[in-house]
């Protein structure tokens, strides 16, 4: 066997995902991400499955196993039982754990989420929190959204929270003892490795792009570089 | 023939524990709809008198860093067995998670570990490693929406108002969406399974409502965890919203009910940017489609104020769907804060029509 089918092979999800894809199709017809953009998850399974480690590099290298949404409706419809959005996961860990991530648009991407979603899982024990949802960054949201990010602690607290205070309750402070053992199980298990790994290959990328890079934080360039590019050549 | 249907329905059905809860608050309904959480803490503890821990340790399941890709599954893993120790702390063993991506993510991981042995093994490994910590799967996992529906009988009893509308004497119209990764990871997880999922459905119709049946009735929100989080990608997650609306315009519903807070929010909020973008609503009055949480279609039936449940909170305004059932609220409470304080109000948009007159 090759290199690339290997490493597919030793994560669970590979292995519970596809079992004999009879290239019906339907898990392509059920895709919200196959109506929107180029993007075939029947295709990409009918690649896995054929061994071809060209193929499967170039899937690893591309935008395409990028268009995903992980709905899973995929597994739901499949007469097989095979789950294409498992097969993705898979793929998308193997390209940012080799670096081939960054040779894509829609692979960069993993810059972005890693220096939001990432960090504020470590730094507050939340992956989404009113905190991080500014409107200037999500115009999406709305003047009613604007209007509670702004009173935010009068609104949430009159709504049964209890903002960023000790004790239980919604948008609570995580007590720093549970932020120590997340951040830990990070470490052991490979999480803080593979955030690592997207910063060194993320930063590697920049400088080839000649574009300005931090340490840390959004307020730089290559962040919002990943964040908003859009060359609109992905859609069908 | 009503026997068979009995006999083939029993497949669909899903356990559903009844007292005893460890809840896992959601970081998307805790950031957008905190006063949906407060409102099913008080309809189970005041209510219908249940046992629920609410543990100030609690933390996030990785779930939309893990559908993201930033997270791997080992690491997921580990934190949901260290969730089930803090569970196991407080001495009880029926989880109840309030989000439906970590309703999938904690199936997904007890699933792994039954599917694959040496990852359970590994997973106890890890926590141990990193924590000192051991932990014990649930006895039983169901989602927050799944307890309101087992108590529907119960609490319709104690409810004031029904989903008629007062004018006509007619129940209203309720588009009814259900999260993905409640039904399409593991089926037989859900009430009712994909096809017919039943735990909206349940209450809408117990509660004196109509569910309308469409075309795209069980198409993704659009919300795409890194199409949507990516300001890039966000057309992919307007544009599965925007195919919904289109779907279900036609049979003219009164309001939307998601067990998703994600949904719930994406719904509302992109009905804002399609109306803003190219001036469309899906409504005759240009104000849009009113879209709730369960919990928030529970409370204000029960009678809570609604801005104590957080309608206010919504892009799309609730008065027109509070009028039509006859449900009381003061306008001046809208915009006011913890202290009591008059906070002001939001700006308006230019297209969609926020400004309500009976």
């Amino acid at each position: 066997m090759g290199k690339f089918y290997d490493l597919l092979m030793q994560d669970v999800r590979f292995v519970e995902g596809l079992n004999a894809c009879m290239n019906c199709g339907v898990c392509t017809a059920i895709c919200p991400a196959a109506e929107i953009y180029k993007y075939d998850p029947r295709q990409i399974c009918d690649i896995v499955q054929s061994r071809n480690e060209e193929k499967i590099k170039e899937l690893l290298l591309t935008d395409t196993i990028w268009y995903c949404g992980q709905c899973m409706s995929c597994k739901a419809r499949c007469p097989r039982g095979n789950t294409p959005g498992l097969i993705i996961s898979v793929l998308r860990k193997i390209s940012q754990e080799t670096g081939l991530f960054t040779n894509s648009e829609k692979g960069r991407q993993q810059f972005a989420i890693k220096r939001t979603v990432g960090e504020n899982i470590l730094n507050t024990g939340y992956c989404v929190h009113i905190d991080i949802v500014n409107p200037k960054l999500h115009p999406e949201q709305g003047p009613v959204w604007k209007w509670y990010y702004e009173n935010k602690e009068e609104i949430a607290d009159r709504l049964g929270a209890n903002y960023n205070k000790d004790g239980s309750g919604a948008l609570r402070k995580i007590p720093q003892q549970n932020l120590d053992e997340v951040k830990k199980i990070f470490e052991v298990t490979g999480g803080l490795d593979l955030f690592n790994k997207i910063e060194k290959y993320s930063e590697s990328a920049a400088k080839s792009m000649n574009i300005y890079f931090e340490k840390e934080g959004i307020n730089n360039e290559y962040f919002f570089q990943t964040y908003m590019e859009n060359s609109g050549k992905h859609e069908n | 023939m009503e026997e068979i249907t009995k006999k083939y329905w029993k497949d669909y059905q899903k356990e559903i524990a009844d007292d005893n809860f460890y809840y896992e608050r959601s970081c998307i309904r805790q950031s957008f709809f905190p006063g949906s959480e407060a409102a099913f803490l008080k309809i189970l503890r005041e209510i219908l008198g249940k046992n629920v821990i609410d543990d100030p340790n609690q933390h996030t399941c990785t779930g939309i860093g893990y559908h993201s890709d930033i997270v791997p599954f080992d690491t997921t893993m580990t934190v949901v067995a260290r969730i089930f120790s803090l569970m196991k702390d407080h001495g009880v063993n029926n989880f109840i998670p309030s989000c439906v991506t970590s309703f999938g993510i904690f199936n997904e991981v007890v699933e792994t570990w039954n599917h694959f042995p040496e990852e359970y093994e590994k997973t106890k490994h890890f926590l141990k490693q990193a924590t000192g910590r051991d932990f014990e799967i649930p006895q039983n996992i169901s989602h927050a929406s799944d307890i309101i529906y087992k108590y529907r009988k119960e609490l319709k009893e104690k409810m004031p108002y029904r989903l008629v509308n007062r004018h006509t004497g007619k129940p209203l119209r309720v588009v009814e969406h259900i999260g993905c990764h409640y039904s399409k990871l593991f089926a037989k997880k859900s009430e009712g399974g994909m096809e017919f999922s039943k735990v909206l459905v349940g209450m809408i119709e117990e509660w004196g409502g109509e569910v309308v049946d469409y075309p795209e009735r069980r198409h993704c929100c659009g919300f795409g965890f890194r199409q949507y989080i990516v300001m890039a990608n966000r057309g992919y997650s307007v544009a599965n919203t925007k195919k919904k609306f289109e779907s279900m315009q036609p049979y003219k519903p009164d309001f939307i009910v998601a067990n998703c807070p994600g949904c719930a929010m994406f719904m509302d909020r992109w009905q804002y940017t399609i109306a803003e973008m190219e001036g469309t609503t899906y409504d005759d009055n240009k104000m849009g489609i009113p879209v709730l949480t369960y919990e928030e279609m529970a409370g204000f039936l029960l009678g809570f104020n609604p801005w104590d449940l957080g309608l206010q909170l919504h892009q799309v305004q609730v008065e027109p769907l509070l009028d039509k059932i006859g449900i009381p609220y003061d306008p001046k409470d809208k915009y006011v804060g913890k202290s009591g304080n008059f906070l002001g109000e939001p700006e308006k948009p230019e297209n969609l029509i926020t400004v309500y007159g009976k």
